[in-house]
């Protein structure tokens, strides 16, 4: 199908601005699935007044990925974080003059992957306080909508594919345990679990994850279940 | 950028010069309805009729063998639901056919499917070839049909169907082949092959669009899809496409001429792109068939991927030079999932999503080639300069 995408997207699609990489980075996310045909990769300069001095991204997607990493990066472009995170992609989207309905989940990566990196810093940085009583059930659901299952290009919480969620606290850190249903395609188990320990892994106060997949059999006896 | 290099040739071709001088007078001049018995009525039949025989001796069919469709898709449709539909009994009602086929035989199966048919999807090697242990095994008393397309539209391959429908007639199972992409590039004769249905369509090979035919062998009974008057047998009702069927058989006509000398000048040009390409970029593979025969590849396909890049993309920056590609991306399509075709033969989506089809005609030149291999070499090496996946 022809894509009848704006001059604006096609122009910075072209002429990408901030593409390549900071050398040394404050922070740095990857964000989508590569079996989805996306993936972000978005790195950025925080000064001590926690203003963004560079933002820089590589794209392996299609060219409504690209336009709107570009226009993202420049609109958060020496902003204090707390501003740049509230960003959403209507915005990006009104400044490009609009976008297909089937190219959102490829554009809403870009701002993701900006609010990912800005709640990363923050959370190293000590700025956003996660201590292990924070570390709770939807603490953990919350970070899953992040994750995506390749078979079908959704995220697993809304595929319903997480059937358990334990958290166990333990004297300074609580141990995550995270239970799946086995994804369509099983061979993207691998890929699922990456990708929830590239999510959790980094935050201080999560000790060790285990992932596991499992046949489709709710346990009415665990009450943390979902 | 003025110069236009047109490389999807398996999407759609340039209507030959001939084919639309024919096509006119058709439009204002002998503009009667077939259907009529007045004069003008007369010579629109002779035309319909004329045109008839030129597609009917193309394969070696007789007159009545053949009928007029809008396209590949009706004629596909026609076959597998009217074929099915006719035949089916409680006991037999088992429909087989491949992972790599066309859409309009896939989703006419899903459909059949809905409808209670069993529908059995062959596996493919990872060239594209068919198991034949498996078509053998289902090949059972329950078997109504096989459906299986001859050339590949995304990744070339074509299948022995010389092969399958001897296998069919020892176990008395109609054949249906879609040769849309196949048809008047390389040799086809249905009394060379046990085949009882064969989509064909003009609009691939430098015909116009909106028309194609069904060829079925004499004595197969089919159901028509739609109802209304007695046109083509009764089999396809509604007002012939004159111009349309003149245009296809001038279109079969002028391809019949030299077909084999035109399909090895086109083969030698898609080699040196094959070559070139795999030896000078980098991580660039050739799907589907290796052997690049005319018996195992269409030989205008050329199907690379590209790791790390995505297609879109890849088509974007080469349209910016002029350059018509396609791409079996998911981002070419509403779904995220990448080309079903691809997917078949075991790629992984990474590697589906990083798909360049290329397809060639007899007006492509060594030139627009060589430009083209330049191109796609510089726009691989930015994207893969911009990819996050890339090795570093």
């Amino acid at each position: 199908m022809a894509l009848d995408y704006t001059e604006k997207v096609l122009d910075l699609f072209r002429n990408p601005k901030n593409v390549g990489e900071i050398e040394n980075p404050s922070v740095e996310v990857k964000e989508g699935s590569p079996t989805c045909g996306d993936v972000i990769q978005m790195q950025l300069k925080i000064n001590d007044k926690h203003q963004i001095e560079d933002v820089k991204f590589k794209s392996f997607g299609c060219a409504s990925n690209i336009a709107t990493a570009s226009m993202a990066t420049e609109m958060i472009k020496g902003k204090h974080i707390d501003e740049a995170e509230k960003i959403t992609w209507k915005d990006i989207a009104n400044e490009l003059g609009g976008l297909p309905s089937v190219k959102v989940h490829c554009s809403v990566l870009a701002v993701d992957a900006i609010k990912q990196a800005i709640d990363k810093y923050k959370i190293q940085k000590g700025l956003r306080k996660i201590t292990k009583d924070k570390i709770d059930k939807d603490f953990i659901i919350d970070k899953l909508r992040h994750v995506i299952d390749p078979s079908v290009g959704t995220d697993i919480i809304r595929l319903k594919e997480v059937l358990y969620v334990g958290v166990e606290k333990k004297a300074d850190k609580a141990d995550v345990l995270i239970e799946l249903a086995h994804p369509e395609e099983r061979e993207f188990e691998s890929n699922i679990e990456h990708e929830i320990k590239e999510k959790l892994e980094f935050i201080p106060g999560i000790g060790n994850i285990k992932v596991e997949f499992k046949d489709h059999t709710p346990n009415p006896k665990s009450p943390e279940g979902i | 950028m003025e110069q236009k290099i047109y490389l999807d040739n398996a999407a759609t071709t340039k209507v030959d010069d001939e084919v639309v001088k024919a096509m006119i007078p058709f439009f204002n001049e002998e503009y009667g309805n077939p259907s009529s018995l007045h004069e003008m009525g007369i010579k629109a039949q002779r035309a319909v009729e004329t045109a008839r025989q030129t597609i009917a001796r193309s394969i070696g069919a007789s007159q009545e063998e053949i009928i007029f469709t809008s396209g590949a898709t009706e004629s596909d449709n026609l076959a597998v639901k009217g074929y099915a539909k006719r035949h089916r009994t409680d006991k037999k009602n088992k429909i087989i056919t491949t992972k790599i086929e066309h859409d309009a035989v896939l989703k006419t199966c899903n459909q059949l499917a809905q409808e209670g048919f069993e529908i059995v999807y062959l596996n493919v090697d990872e060239e594209g070839f068919i198991d034949f242990e498996q078509l053998e095994k289902e090949l059972d008393e329950n078997t109504l049909l096989v459906s299986i397309i001859h050339g590949n539209n995304e990744i070339g391959v074509i299948q022995d169907i010389r092969k399958i429908g001897k296998l069919c007639k020892e176990h008395n199972v109609a054949f249906h082949t879609d040769a849309t992409q196949s048809y008047c590039k390389i040799p086809l004769d249905v009394n060379d092959i046990h085949v009882d249905m064969l989509t064909m369509n003009a609009h691939k090979l430098h015909g116009p669009k909106g028309i194609g035919a069904l060829y079925i062998k004499s004595g197969i009974k089919i159901n028509p899809l739609y109802g209304g008057g007695a046109h083509e047998s009764r089999l396809r009702p509604g007002t012939h496409n004159v111009p349309g069927i003149v245009g296809f058989a001038k279109a079969v006509e002028i391809q019949q001429k030299d077909m084999e000398e035109k399909a090895i000048k086109v083969k030698k040009l898609r080699d040196y792109l094959i070559k070139r390409l795999c030896n000078e970029v980098d991580e660039c593979y050739l799907n589907g068939s290796q052997d690049l025969s005319l018996d195992k590849r269409l030989p205008n396909n050329a199907n690379f991927r590209f790791s790390y890049i995505e297609g879109e993309s890849l088509l974007f920056r080469l349209s910016d030079f002029g350059i018509m590609a396609s791409t079996g991306s998911a981002c070419s399509s509403a779904s995220l999932k990448p080309s079903h075709v691809l997917l078949a033969l075991g790629l992984p989506h990474e590697k589906a999503h990083g798909s360049l089809r290329l397809t060639l005609s007899k007006y492509t030149t060594k030139e627009e080639i060589d430009y083209t291999v330049e191109k796609i070499k510089k726009v691989v090496e930015e994207l893969r300069e911009i990819s996050p996946l890339t090795k570093r």
